[in-house]
């Protein structure tokens, strides 16, 4: 792999940058893999990577229907954070925060990491309350935090409407300085160089169709470019994953449903920070290139069409105006819908599965980019050892038989 | 945006009237107590999830405030049929894909 630098671009300014390596190879699939990684997007590739670099686990294919990052994983508002309430969940997302404060000099590829804060909102007694509570669990589990003021809101961030007329007038927020955004295609695109230079196989345009069993394991996948064959498969596939576990024949507790965002014309810097509120249901941040980044709430209804209903973009944009009353007439330039699978406690599944060798790591709904590196770190000591990492080990599916579930809907909300 | 049906006040109206409910059709155990943990586990939490056609319950919150089933299809959202609660769809997954006289049940359906 041909490494990044200030040099290696001082050098390649003399040949006009004619002669870069490309990203990736296009490789041909094999008969057989050690592994295959069912889903391209950032939780996939982020696996294979770290199965090839930590476990020395090379003989890896990715295998994804569509192109490389084109799922959830682009379609994101990017927010990177780690303050849930849980220790599970916490353990999990700090987990991620600390790779994410390395992952650029790891990769060799530039993520664009920034971690200008995240301020979550409350506008009510109850809000301020769930937020102490939540703020005070994320110190004792050494996650940064701190309950914040109106007046500090203020400093950091002005454009913000914090005065006493406001409709839902805000009474403090969590802070949390070591959150923030990070490029989401980036990041895909920074795990699949990084895993491809050391051997792994990513396979595009290839779409899994079904699993190839014999007595109870899986050995392999039917794809629409033939059957590759697989000692482990793990299924990393977001809103597709009630599809494929009914193609091995069991259940899971998912449903798919739309989730929006849209982006306004690029603005000069306004925004500092990411602002996140639960309560009037609204989510912002200004990537670099100016544009104001909106997210909204999932469609009630489930959905596979990669779309959701225009009455939610409206709402959410009632939203952003109530916070922000400066922003009331900044134009909207696009807006796209994806499919977030989401279980009964807005946590993700690291699991086993009742089909040996066959693991799925899905559930992650509306935010699961901030964990991409950790999620994929797991998994690829889970799928290395045959056994689930003690960090992924709380997050099976048997929770929702055996009722530990690990309720994050406070801190998950409209939150992402 | 849908335009919905609704089987009670027998009038389309706008999807922002209604709210959706989830899965349609489904039974509480008659006997918690009796129910292991299993199948409890698969009553809270383990949902059909089609991509397809789909039966789900709706609610027209700001209408006449009466629960109804809707049968829709979660790749191109269409609405198949509406209809009340205790009653069964006309619309299936079987049914759409034999084809068999899927269409004239749907506009009776929507209708009735
Ligand atoms: C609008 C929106 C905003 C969001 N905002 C945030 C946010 O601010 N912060 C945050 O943390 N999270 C956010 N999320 C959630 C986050 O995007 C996802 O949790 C995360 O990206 C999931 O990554 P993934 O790699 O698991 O899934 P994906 O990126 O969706 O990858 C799954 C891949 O599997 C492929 N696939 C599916 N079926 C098959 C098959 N049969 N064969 C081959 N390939 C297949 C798909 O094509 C896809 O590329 C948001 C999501 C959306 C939609
Ligand atoms: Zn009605």
């Amino acid at each position: 792999m041909q490494r990044y630098s200030g040099f290696s671009l001082v050098k390649h300014a003399l040949s006009h940058h004619e002669n870069w390596q490309r990203h990736w190879r296009n490789p041909a699939p094999k008969k057989e893999y050690d592994v295959v990684i069912v889903g391209g997007g950032g939780h996939g590739l982020a696996t294979a990577y770290y199965l090839a670099k930590e476990h020395g686990i090379t003989n890896v294919a990715v295998i994804e229907k569509g192109w490389l990052g084109g799922g959830n994983t682009a379609r994101n508002t990017t927010i990177v954070r780690s303050n849930y309430l849980w220790d599970e969940a916490a353990a999990l997302y700090e987990h991620a925060m600390k790779l994410w404060e390395g992952l650029s000099q790891d990769l060799n590829y530039n993520v664009m990491f920034s971690q200008r804060g995240v301020l979550n909102l409350g506008h009510t007694l109850q809000d301020m309350r769930d937020i102490q509570r939540r703020v005070n669990a994320n110190r004792l589990n050494g996650i940064d935090g701190e309950v914040v003021t109106p007046e500090r809101i203020k400093e950091i961030e002005p454009a913000l409407d914090v005065s006493a007329r406001a409709r839902y007038p805000i009474l403090g927020a969590s802070w949390q300085p070591r959150g923030g955004v990070a490029r989401h295609d980036a990041v895909a695109w920074g795990f699949a160089r990084g895993a491809d230079a050391l051997g792994v196989d990513l396979l595009q345009q290839t779409e899994v169709t079904g699993f190839k069993m014999l007595d109870g394991k899986v050995v392999g996948v039917h794809t629409n470019r033939g059957d590759i064959g697989a000692k482990t498969v793990g299924c990393v596939t977001a809103g597709n994953s009630g599809t494929l576990a009914k193609m091995a024949g069991f259940q899971l507790p998912l449903e798919s449903h739309p989730l929006q965002a849209l982006v306004s014309e690029p603005l000069k810097p306004i925004l500092n920070t990411v602002t996140m509120s639960n309560h009037v249901h609204g989510y912002i941040s200004q990537s670099d290139k100016g544009d104001l980044v909106i997210g909204a709430g999932i469609d009630g209804y489930l959905g596979y069409g990669q779309r959701g209903s225009f009455s939610i973009v409206e709402h959410t944009l009632q939203a952003i105006v109530e916070m922000f009353p400066v922003f009331s007439r900044v134009r909207m330039n696009r807006q796209w819908g994806g499919i977030v699978d989401t279980t009964p406690d807005a946590c993700p599944i690291i699991s086993r599965t009742p089909v040996r060798g066959l693991y799925f790591n899905c559930g992650w709904g509306t935010g699961g980019f901030k964990a991409t590196p950790g999620s994929g770190n797991v998994f690829a000591w889970s799928l290395a050892h045959g056994q689930m990492h003690p960090i992924a080990a709380p997050f099976s599916i048997d929770r929702f038989r055996t009722g530990a579930l690990i309720d994050e809907h406070g801190a998950a909300g409209v939150a992402h | 945006m849908f335009y919905i049906y609704c089987p009670y006040c027998a009038e389309y109206r706008e999807e922002e009237e209604f709210h959706p409910k989830g899965q349609a059709h489904i039974a509480r155990p008659l006997d918690p107590m009796a129910t292991s943990d299993d199948a409890w586990g698969d009553y809270l939490f383990f949902r059909d999830n089609p991509r397809g056609v789909h039966h789900e319950l709706w609610v027209h919150a700001v209408g006449c405030r009466k629960f109804f089933n809707v049968t829709r299809d979660t790749r191109t959202y269409a609405i198949l049929e509406t209809y009340r609660i205790g009653e069964q769809p006309s619309v299936t997954a079987d049914s759409v894909s034999t084809g068999s006289a899927a269409s004239t049940a749907t506009l009776t359906g929507v209708q009735a």
